[in-house]
């Protein structure tokens, strides 16, 4: 239970940590400050507690179910590697925490970069010890998106907006060939526990699709790990501060690729595609990157290729396979975080002091910087190679892999190891020799002198370890190097001697020739730098991306032109059409056939008679339309057509509602006829020749239309029918209270989506009210024949007057039976509103609005509420949302449903008001 | 009987989709009515209709027209007049932006679009 608590801590912390910081940020600096390293130390502080059973080679186990039936679990593990990994994030976190706080100028946002870094933090620390694949992956695009906002932190840079973009680019398309990878795996292995998928090697080795499972995930390791040819967003995202360079993309985000491999290791190694394809790329990088480093000039373009030959490196001894080549990545990858962040910290400082990072500006910094200086050759020997720190041992253990390979193999890779070896010597040799020897500087703006006393701290405790581990690898690092490298092989570790001297054999050989011809080769670098010139810098790949990621953008910009030209009218009918299309392919695949067994059925009068009235009404509204009050006439004839329909088909409550929404929306719709322009003719020129064009498509695709519906009304009434309502008619009594199923449907048995619809309706009448809210219109005023401004009729002001108690009463009497007989809230709500507009109609707005003392929005607000309270009040008594209970009282039957249903009618009374008062208003402005 | 409703359905959706397609936003806010109608009626007849009697648990009735699609058009319907109260001031809108003269539905959503990130991509 305690190692559950502390596991799941160690993720969380960070996490929450970033919120915390953000908001210190922006009181102190200092706090800020204090607060990210605490994050980072208490991580280091669990990590403490938990090592020892890690050491004794227990595996830590946390786990919570999330979405068990999809696999995805809250699952940690903690192992070896998984130590290892952590201590390098937390570690070199807490250093770069510091050193960052020195770094960082008074006007950057510490806090914001805090944030930022400890959030990767966290996701860094999930993605290594996430026990489930799929967690996995989400932690990993976790530390994708806070690279990006690392990279983009200085966002008013448009250089780094363009790196940080290439960073998100390739590393997120990575990460989904990753996810397709690692669902195949899942797959393919069973389980997406990691401990399951890690027992099941050979089954995944056999299965078929492993080829292209393995391309996917190592395209994801591949992209993270800036490995060749997707290696070209690693200098770009140097953009970032270098406290964030240091972190992310030397110590640990990069390292994450590498650390995917290592942790599938003993499931996808040991074929002959895992061999070819790992070590092929992994030494292409080594031997590219190692090349393109010595060309930067910017020292910071320099660490970052040599980041990604190193890389190259690790990820070639992945691929090699022998028994002690994961030994020797694992120590790789200790042993280059330490000294490259180091590096990243001295370059920082250098930028920092100088104000350049142009190698060829910057000369003799010795004379000023002594101490820094003794710190970075310390670092740029261990990253060239040289005995006694930390980069030999590491050097020398590859050396001694590459030697004894069958084959071809047994020739190239060491010559392969030994080139490489010789270019990292030469750009570790230019960057002391250029920035640190020589001359002074004569260039720079400003003299450059020693950092702040602690800024320099950090990089002496990683210089410190780069040379204790080069002295005294048996005792100081060994045992970490050997749990992790259990967890790697998923075996016990071959016999692990971490001696300097081996004796005079190969791999010694290697290295002196390695830094021999390293110094030669810096020696003679005008050479290199003469062919380069030739051929071009080396970013041909991050061209390409960009002309790839511009066409894409083109090309969909151009699409969307091609397919969307801005007009409501052409994405309609593409729409139609669209479905047309769909509708009529699904037909034509079932067979074609449109009546059922049940056929057509005799004419009857009433439907026969019904049809020819809405022909008529139709052919009047679609003739007629520009004649906009003759259209409202038909319109208001189908909507009649539409409230017999439902009276025939025994349906009360739908013709009331039919009818009472029809007043309202021919009102709605006159108000609008008076605030449109006057219709002018028929357009005259080039549009009404474009408009006669599209007559002949818009009837098609109309008739199209019209044809399908019917034919889907035909099939659909040809067949026969089991009616789903049978529980419905069952309960209504029992359950509901009331004999009007329907209402007692809307009310309780589907009471939640009553409550959704009228939420709905009310956001409309807020949106209106929005939309309308201090719109002046030109609209039309009402003149007669003579000219003369006219007011309301008096026939309909004397008549409205008197309707309006009766109207109400009306509703009165239709919402209270509405249980039991035809009726409820929506009629009875149309009806109060329609009695209400009716009002502002027949006397005028000024009238009404003098009248209308209550802010609509508010009864709104509390119709709604009615309803929400009304539901909420059964889960008091442990019954679900909107259960509703009924019973006699005093010998009247009460159902509590009512009360539901009287905060609908009010909704709807005040939408219909809010709604038609805004219209109202409209005029009222026009009048003045 | 089918024929006829069908043929109701059919008219109702064909003049819908016509007036829809339409450059005046009048002539789009009377097509949405009418093929909410078409609409409404299609999914009452989900339920099928016939000589029955309205869903009224009352004391000696016969067989019941199904309660479960009228339930659902009833609030269609009210939806449905707050649709078009929405598209009617959504109509109106763009009348007072755009200048009197052009109500022309094929302008709805016109504007300048939104370039924003254009520039970073050269």
């Amino acid at each position: 239970m305690m190692s559950f608590t502390l596991l799941f801590g160690l993720v969380i912390l960070p996490f929450l940590a970033s919120q915390l910081v953000g908001l210190a940020g922006r009181g102190s600096r200092r706090g800020a400050a204090v607060a990210a390293g605490m994050a980072m130390l208490g991580g280091l502080l669990i990590l403490a507690s938990l090592a020892p059973a890690v050491f004794a080679g227990e595996v830590l186990v946390a786990s919570l179910p999330w979405l068990p039936e999809w696999g995805l679990d809250l699952s940690l593990r903690l192992d070896g590697l998984g130590l290892l990994i952590v201590l390098l994030i937390d570690g070199i976190g807490l250093l770069i925490v510091l050193y960052a706080y020195y770094y960082m100028d008074d006007d950057d946002k510490l806090g914001r970069f805090y944030l930022y870094l400890l959030a990767f933090a966290g996701g860094m620390v999930g993605l290594v010890l996430a026990e489930n694949l799929l967690l996995m992956l989400l932690f990993w695009e976790i530390t994708s998106l806070t690279s990006f906002l690392l990279v983009a932190y200085k966002f008013k840079d448009r250089e780094a907006r363009i790196a940080a973009r290439m960073a998100l680019g390739v590393t997120g398309a990575g990460g989904l060939a990753l996810m397709a990878g690692l669902i195949l795996l899942g797959q393919m292995a069973g389980s997406f526990a990691l401990s399951d998928v890690l027992l099941a090697g050979d089954a995944v080795r056999a299965d078929p699709r492993y080829p292209l499972m393995l391309v996917l995930v190592l395209l994801g390791a591949f992209t993270k790990s800036a490995q060749f040819p997707f290696h070209f967003w690693l200098p770009g995202a140097m953009a970032a501060p270098t406290p964030a360079s240091a972190y992310l993309h030397s110590a640990t985000m990069v390292k994450a690729g590498v650390f995917l491999l290592a942790r599938l290791y003993p499931v996808l190694s040991g074929t002959e595609m895992w061999f070819y394809l790992v070590s092929g790329v992994g030494a292409t990088t080594f031997l590219y990157g190692a090349f393109f480093a010595l060309l930067r000039h910017d020292f910071k373009g320099l660490l970052a290729y040599s980041t990604i030959s190193h890389l190259g490196l690790i990820v070639l001894l992945l691929g090699l396979s022998t028994p002690m080549a994961p030994v020797a990545a694992v120590f790789h990858i200790i042993n280059h975080a330490v000294f490259k962040a180091s590096l990243f910290m001295v370059a920082g400082i250098v930028d920092h002091e100088a104000g350049t990072r142009d190698m060829r500006r910057l000369s003799g910094l010795r004379r000023t910087m002594p101490r820094t200086t003794t710190l970075a050759v310390l670092a740029a020997g261990a990253m060239a190679g040289v005995p006694f720190l930390n980069g030999f041992l590491s050097k020398e253990m590859f050396f001694a892999e590459t030697v004894g390979l069958p084959g071809a193999l047994s020739w190239l890779m060491p010559v392969i190891a030994t080139i490489g070896g010789v270019l990292a010597v030469g750009y570790s040799a230019r960057f002391i020799a250029d920035v640190f020897l020589g001359p002074p500087p004569t260039t720079l703006d400003r003299i450059p002198h020693e950092p702040p006393r602690f800024m320099r701290v950090p990089v002496e405790i990683l210089v410190g370890i780069v040379v204790v581990v080069g002295l005294l690898p048996q005792l100081s690092v060994k045992p970490l190097l050997a749990i992790a490298s259990t967890a790697v092989l998923g075996a016990p570790v071959p016999r692990l001697d971490l001696a300097i001297w081996h004796g005079f054999n190969l791999p010694l050989i290697m290295s002196i020739v390695a830094l021999g011809g390293g110094l030669y080769y810096f020696w003679r670098r005008d050479v290199v730098f003469s062919i380069a010139d030739r051929f071009g810098d080396g970013i041909s790949s991050r061209v390409a991306f960009e002309r790839f990621y511009n066409g894409l953008a083109i090309g969909s910009r151009a699409l969307l032109a091609a397919v969307d030209a801005v007009s409501l009218r052409q994405n309609l009918a593409l729409f139609l059409l669209f479905t047309l299309v769909l509708g009529l392919g699904a037909w034509w695949a079932a067979g074609g056939a449109v009546l059922g067994p049940l056929g057509v059925g005799a004419i009857d009068v009433a439907t026969a008679s019904a049809a020819a009235v809405m022909l008529a009404a139709v052919a009047g509204v679609v003739l007629l339309h520009r004649r906009r009050l003759v259209a409202l006439v038909a319109l208001s004839l189908a909507g009649i057509v539409m409230a017999l329909l439902f009276v025939w088909a025994a349906a009360p409550d739908l013709a009331l509602t039919q009818l009472s929404v029809e007043v309202a929306s021919i009102i709605l719709l006159l108000l609008m006829i008076r605030f449109l322009p006057s219709d002018a003719a028929a357009e005259s020129g080039a549009s009404a020749r474009r408009e006669a064009a599209r007559r002949l498509p818009d009837a098609a695709i109309a008739l199209g239309a019209g044809a399908g519906a019917g034919a889907l009304v035909l099939a659909m009434l040809s067949r026969p029918f089991d009616t789903i309502s049978a529980w419905h008619i069952a309960n209504s009594v029992e359950g509901g209270g009331g004999t009007n199923i329907v209402n007692v449907i809307l009310v309780d048995f589907r009471g939640f989506d009553t409550l959704g619809e009228v939420a709905v309706l009310g956001m409309a009448a807020l949106g209106i009210q929005a939309m309308l809210g201090g719109l002046v219109l030109p609209g039309r005023p009402a003149r007669g024949a003579d000219g003369r401004a006219l007011s309301p009729p008096v026939m309909l002001r004397m008549l409205v007057q008197p309707l309006l108690p009766l109207l109400l009463a009306a509703a009165v009497f239709i919402f209270l039976r509405g249980h039991n007989m035809p009726g409820g809230g929506f009629v009875a709500g149309l009806i109060v509103a329609v009695a209400l507009v009716m009002q502002f109609v027949a006397r005028g707005i000024a009238f009404a609005e003098a009248r209308l003392r209550q802010d609509m929005t508010r009864v709104l607000g509390v119709g709604l509420a009615i309803c929400l309270v009304t539901g909420l009040v059964p889960l008091a008594f442990e019954k679900p949302f909107l259960t509703s209970a009924h019973g006699y009282l005093a010998g009247v039957h009460l159902a509590s449903a009512a009360l539901f249903d009287l905060g609908i009618m009010i909704v709807v009374v005040a939408s219909l008001v809010l709604a038609l008062v805004s219209l109202g208003r409209l005029s009222q402005a026009g009048a003045r | 009987m089918a024929l006829a409703l069908a043929s109701i359905v059919a008219m109702l959706v064909g003049g819908g989709v016509w007036l829809l397609l339409r450059p005046r936003s009048w002539s789009v806010v009377l097509g949405l009515t009418l093929l909410g109608y078409a609409v409404n009626l299609f999914i009452l007849l989900s339920g099928r209709i016939g000589s029955r009697q309205p869903p009224l648990l009352l004391e000696g009735a016969g067989p019941i027209a199904d309660p479960l699609p009228q339930a659902l058009v009833l609030t269609a319907i009210v939806i449905g007049l707050g649709m078009t109260a929405f598209l009617v001031a959504l109509a109106l809108r763009g009348v007072a932006s755009r200048g009197a003269d052009a109500d022309d539905a094929d302008r709805i959503g016109e504007g300048p679009i939104d370039h924003h990130d254009a520039g970073d991509a050269e």
